[in-house]
C-alpha cells in the first residue's frame, strides 16, 4: 500500500477495493467513515478495527487505522482481549453475518455474556459473497443456491432475538437503505458501556437477487421515537417478528457492568497491561510461599 | 520382621478418589520436607471424582529423589481394590500396612493397624487418612511434639475443633507406628538436614506458572483440560493475591488462542495452557500467530490420545502435533523442560524469546511432569530479565518492514504515532492484503529466515556423564530424572545421557555430538519415537534403538535399567 501522509480515517482515493461495483459494503464503509470522524477524541491511533474473514471482513484495509484482520469467525475473541488488556482503546469488531453468526456463533454468544465494551458491526446480506453465493445463517428459507439446490430448508438465524435473549445490553439494526438512522445507531453503540450489536442490512448485488436494495427498503421501517427500548419483553416481541424489520435501537440497558471494568487488574489502576512492570520481589514472595 | 530403611524408601498410599489420598500426600510431603527430608511425590489417578483406585507414591531419600520407581516398600491401602490395582508393583518385600479385618486382606507382610477403628473413635471415618499420616511419620523417628505444630500450620484456616480432631488422629496413628519403631520391627533411618528445610516443595504446574510470571506473563486465556488446567489454576491463584494478571476462562480453545494473540497485539504478554485435545482446536490460531508474526506462548501438558485417550495419564505423544501444527510454513520454538528448575527458567525464557523473534513458543510437559513434585533450592532470580521488544512507532511505521534479519520492529496500538495493522492474509509491509506474488516471496523469506537465527540460539542438549562416551541415551522432557537415575544405578559403562530441553529447532552443533556416539538409544513415552524421527530428519543420523512406552504410565527406573541393559 502507498505511503501514509496524514492520519485520517479516510481511505486512499486510488485504492483497489475488492468489492463488486454497487456492493452494499460500500454503503457501510462510507457511513462508518463519516460516523467515526464525528466521534470526539477518536483517532486512528486509539482505535482498532478487528475483523474476521469474508468480503465484509476486508473493511479494515480501506481505513488508515490500527487493524487486526484475523481468522474466519474469530474477530470477537481477539477484540475481547484487545479491549480487556487496553482500556484506552476503542474497539470495533466488524465482519459479515457468516463470520459472526456462522463460523463464530459460539463466540457471538459468549461475547454477549461477557458484555465486553466493544461494538460489533455485522454486515448482513443474507448470503455468502466471498465463496460465491451459498446460504448464510440468515438466508431466508426457500432460496435456492449452488449448494442448497432445492432451496434452503433451515430457519434463518435471528441475531436480534438471540442477542437479547443471551443478555446483550445494546441491540440494534441498521440498513444501508437508511444511512441516517444507521449512523445514529453506530454513534450510540460506540458510546454504550458494554457489548453493542449493530446488525446492518446490505444487498449483495451479485449473489442475492431476492434481498435487493429495494427489498430491504420495502421490508424495513424506522422505529417510532416513542418506542421504549428498555422494555425487554417488548423488544423480544419485536425481534421475533419476521415479516417487517425495524431499524433503530431495539434493546438497551446500562445496568450490567462491562466485563473489562470488572476485571481485578483494574481495581487499583486503569493503566493498560503493557505499561506495567512486573515486580520480581513480589514473585519471590510467591515463590517462597511454596516452601 | 526387623526391616530398616537407610537410603531410600518408597511409600505408596492408595484408595478411592474422595478418600483423601491427595490430602495425605500433601500433608506428609510437607511435614517430611519441613523436617529436612528429601521428598518426591507423584500421583496416578482415574478420570472420576469419586471411587476407582488412585495412588500416590512418596519417595524419601538420603540423597535427592526426583523420579518414579516401580518398587513399593510400604503400601498403605485404604481399600482392598486399590491393593489389587497395584498388584504388579507389590513383591515379596512390600510391607502392607492396613486394617486387616476391614479390608479383608491376606498377605504375609501385612502389619495390622486399626486405622478405621481409631478414626471412628475420634468421630468419623474421614480421619483415617490422617491416622495413616501419623503412622508413617513415626517410622521416621520424628518427635511427637512436632506433629501438633505441623498440623496447626497446615490447618491454620480451619476451626479449632477440626484442628483438634486432626491432631488427635495424627497422634493416635503415630502411637501405633512408634511401637514398631521402638521394637526395631520397622524403622526408617534416612538422613535429613537443615538445608532441605529451606527448599521449595514444588510441582511442574507451579514451576511453569511461576516461570510465566517471572517472564512477565500478564494474561492467560484458556479452556480447562486435564492435565493442562493446573497452570491456569496456579495463575488464577496468583491473580487473587497480586491483582496484576488477567485470567480468563474462554468459551473454547479456539477463542482462547485468538484472545491470547489479541492480547499480544495490544502489548500484553499472553499465554494459553491446554492438553493435546484442546490444542488440536488451537491449531488454526497457531497458524494465525505464524502469519501475523505474533509472539505466543503455548503450554501443552501431554496425555495419551488419540481423541480423549486416557485423560488422567501421561504420555509424550504430542511433539509432532506441536511441531506440525498450523497450515502453511512458519518458524516456531519447542521447549520441553526436564525438571522443576528447568520448568521455571524455560517458561520465563519462553516469553522473552516469543517477544524477540515474534514466533509461537511451545512448552511441552506431560501429566507425570505437572503432577510430580520434589524439594528444590530456591530459584535464583538475579539473572531474570523481562525483555520487552515492542517499540514506540513513528508516523511512517510499517508493521512488516523488510529487515535484514527478518525481524520487523513490533509496534502496538496507541504507543507512538504510527498505526499498527496485522493481517492473516499475505500482506505488504503495512499489513494490508496483497496478492502481489513478489511481495509474497519477500514476506515468506522474511518469516522463514528467522529459523536460522533460532537455530543459532537454540539451547544445546545437556550431557550427563562423561563427554567421552561410546553410547548415548537420549531423553527429552519429563524423562530427565528417570534416565539419570537409571544410568546412575545401572552398571553400564561408557554410556552418557544426552537430554534435550529444546526440541525444535535444533542447534547446528547437535549433529556433531550425535556423530560421536557408536550407539544411540532414544527414550520416549510414545509408540513411534517422535523425537527420534525428528533427530533423524534434522541430522540424517540413523537412530535404530528406541525405548518406547505408551501405557499411560511414566518409565520406572527399574524398567529403564532393564531395557537399556538389554540393548547395550
Amino acid at each position: 500500500m502507498n505511503e501514509t501522509k496524514t492520519f485520517s480515517l479516510d481511505y486512499e482515493d486510488n485504492l483497489d477495493i475488492a468489492w463488486c461495483p454497487g456492493c452494499g459494503n460500500f454503503g457501510i464503509l462510507n457511513l462508518l467513515k463519516k460516523t467515526l470522524e464525528e466521534i470526539e477524541n477518536l483517532n486512528p491511533e486509539n482505535f482498532v478495527l478487528v475483523s474476521g474473514i469474508g468480503q465484509a471482513a476486508k473493511i479494515p484495509h480501506y481505513f488508515k487505522t490500527n487493524f487486526f484482520n484475523g481468522l474466519h469467525g474469530r474477530a470477537l475473541p481477539a477484540a475481547t482481549a484487545i479491549k480487556a488488556t487496553r482500556p484506552d482503546l476503542t474497539v470495533i469488531a466488524e465482519s459479515g453475518e457468516g463470520d459472526m453468526y456462522g463460523e463464530g456463533g459460539n463466540h457471538f454468544i459468549h461475547t454477549i455474556r461477557r458484555n465486553i465494551n466493544i461494538t460489533n458491526i455485522v454486515h448482513d446480506n443474507m448470503i455468502y459473497g466471498l465463496t460465491k453465493g451459498q446460504a448464510s445463517p440468515t438466508t431466508q428459507t426457500g432460496m435456492t443456491t449452488p449448494v442448497q439446490v432445492n432451496g434452503v430448508i433451515l430457519k434463518p438465524f435471528n441475531p436480534i432475538a438471540v442477542a437479547i435473549a443471551t443478555g446483550a445490553t445494546f441491540v440494534a439494526r441498521g440498513s444501508v437503505t437508511d444511512p441516517k438512522t444507521t449512523t445514529e445507531i453506530i454513534k450510540e453503540a460506540i458510546k454504550h458501556p458494554g457489548y453493542a450489536l449493530v446488525d446492518i442490512y446490505q444487498p449483495c448485488v451479485t449473489f442475492n437477487k431476492i434481498n435487493t436494495f429495494k427489498w430491504f427498503k420495502d421490508h424495513t421501517y424506522k422505529l417510532d421515537e416513542k418506542y421504549d427500548y428498555t422494555n425487554k419483553e417488548e423488544a423480544i416481541k419485536l425481534a421475533l417478528k419476521e415479516d417487517e424489520f425495524p431499524l433503530g435501537i431495539i434493546y438497551k440497558n446500562t445496568e450490567r457492568k462491562p466485563f473489562d471494568e470488572q476485571l481485578s487488574i483494574y481495581k487499583n489502576t486503569k493503566e493498560p497491561l503493557y505499561k506495567r512492570q512486573r515486580n520480581l520481589k513480589r514473585i519471590e514472595e510467591f515463590i517462597n510461599s511454596k516452601k | 520382621m526387623g526391616k530398616i530403611f537407610k537410603d531410600d524408601v518408597s511409600i505408596v498410599l492408595s484408595g478411592e478418589a474422595g478418600q483423601g489420598i491427595q490430602t495425605i500426600e500433601k500433608i506428609l510431603t510437607k511435614i517430611l520436607k519441613e523436617e529436612g527430608f528429601n521428598v518426591f511425590a507423584t500421583k496416578e489417578y482415574m478420570s472420576r471424582i469419586r471411587g476407582g483406585s488412585n495412588s500416590t507414591e512418596i519417595r524419601v531419600g538420603s540423597d535427592t529423589v526426583r523420579t518414579h520407581i516401580n518398587k513399593i516398600d510400604l503400601l498403605l491401602p485404604l481399600t482392598k481394590k486399590s491393593v489389587d490395582h497395584l498388584e504388579n508393583r507389590i513383591d515379596t518385600e512390600t510391607i502392607i500396612i492396613a486394617e486387616k479385618e476391614t479390608l479383608n486382606l491376606d498377605n504375609k507382610n501385612l502389619i495390622d493397624i486399626p486405622i478405621f477403628k481409631i478414626a471412628n473413635e475420634i468421630g468419623s471415618k474421614i480421619y483415617s487418612n490422617i491416622v495413616a499420616v501419623g503412622f508413617v511419620l513415626s517410622l521416621f523417628g520424628i518427635e511427637k511434639e512436632q506433629l501438633k505444630k505441623h498440623m496447626e500450620n497446615y490447618f491454620a484456616k480451619k476451626s479449632k475443633d477440626i484442628i483438634q480432631k486432626n491432631i488427635q488422629a495424627i497422634e493416635k496413628g503415630y502411637d501405633e507406628g512408634k511401637k514398631l519403631y521402638s521394637s526395631e520391627d520397622l524403622k526408617i533411618q534416612i538422613k535429613n538436614n537443615e538445608e532441605t528445610k529451606d527448599n521449595l516443595l514444588i510441582n511442574g504446574n507451579d514451576a511453569v506458572a511461576l516461570g510465566a510470571l517471572a517472564g512477565g506473563c500478564d494474561s492467560i486465556f484458556s479452556y480447562p483440560m486435564t492435565p493442562g488446567t493446573g497452570v491456569l489454576l496456579s495463575l488464577a491463584n496468583f491473580s487473587q493475591k497480586f491483582d496484576d494478571i488477567l485470567v480468563e476462562q474462554a468459551e473454547d480453545e479456539i477463542a482462547a488462542i485468538n484472545m491470547a494473540i489479541g492480547g499480544w497485539y495490544a502489548g500484553a504478554r499472553s499465554m494459553v495452557t491446554t492438553s493435546g485435545g484442546g490444542f488440536s482446536l488451537m491449531e488454526e490460531g497457531v497458524s494465525l500467530a505464524g502469519m501475523l508474526e505474533s509472539p505466543m506462548v503455548i503450554h501443552i501438558a501431554q496425555r495419551p490420545g488419540p481423541a480423549t485417550g486416557l485423560p488422567t495419564r501421561t504420555a509424550q505423544e504430542d511433539l509432532n502435533l506441536a511441531l506440525y501444527s498450523g497450515h502453511g510454513e512458519f518458524p516456531r520454538i519447542i521447549y520441553a523442560p526436564g525438571n522443576i528448575e528447568d520448568a521455571f527458567f524455560i517458561s520465563q525464557k519462553a516469553f522473552n524469546e516469543a517477544d524477540k523473534y515474534q514466533v509461537p513458543v511451545f512448552l511441552l510437559t506431560d501429566q507425570y511432569f505437572v503432577d510430580s513434585y520434589y524439594n528444590v533450592k530456591k530459584f535464583n532470580l538475579d539473572n531474570i530479565k523481562i525483555e520487552k521488544y515492542f517499540i514506540k512507532t513513528d508516523k511512517n511505521y510499517k508493521r512488516y518492514k523488510i529487515t535484514e534479519n527478518g525481524i520487523s520492529p513490533r509496534g502496538i496500538p496507541n504507543y507512538g504515532e504510527g498505526i499498527v495493522g496485522v493481517d492473516s492474509d499475505e500482506h505488504d509491509e503495512y499489513g494490508h492484503i496483497t496478492e502481489d506474488l513478489d511481495i509474497r516471496i519477500k514476506m515468506m523469506d522474511k518469516r522463514m529466515g528467522k529459523l536460522d537465527l533460532l537455530k543459532e540460539n537454540a539451547i544445546m542438549p545437556e550431557i550427563i556423564g562423561s563427554e567421552d562416551f561410546k553410547n548415548l541415551i537420549i531423553s527429552w522432557g519429563s524423562n530427565y530424572n528417570s534416565v539419570k537415575e537409571a544410568l546412575k544405578k545401572s552398571k553400564i559403562k561408557n554410556t552418557s545421557m544426552l537430554h534435550f530441553t529444546q526440541l525444535y529447532p535444533l542447534n547446528n552443533k547437535v549433529k556433531d555430538l550425535l556423530k560421536k556416539a557408536e550407539k544411540i538409544i532414544v527414550v520416549e513415552n510414545n509408540a513411534t519415537g517422535q523425537f527420534a524421527n525428528l533427530l533423524k530428519l534434522e541430522t540424517n543420523i540413523n537412530i535404530d534403538n528406541r525405548i518406547l512406552k505408551y501405557d499411560g504410565m511414566p518409565f520406572s527406573v527399574e524398567e529403564l535399567i532393564k531395557k537399556i541393559e538389554e540393548i547395550i
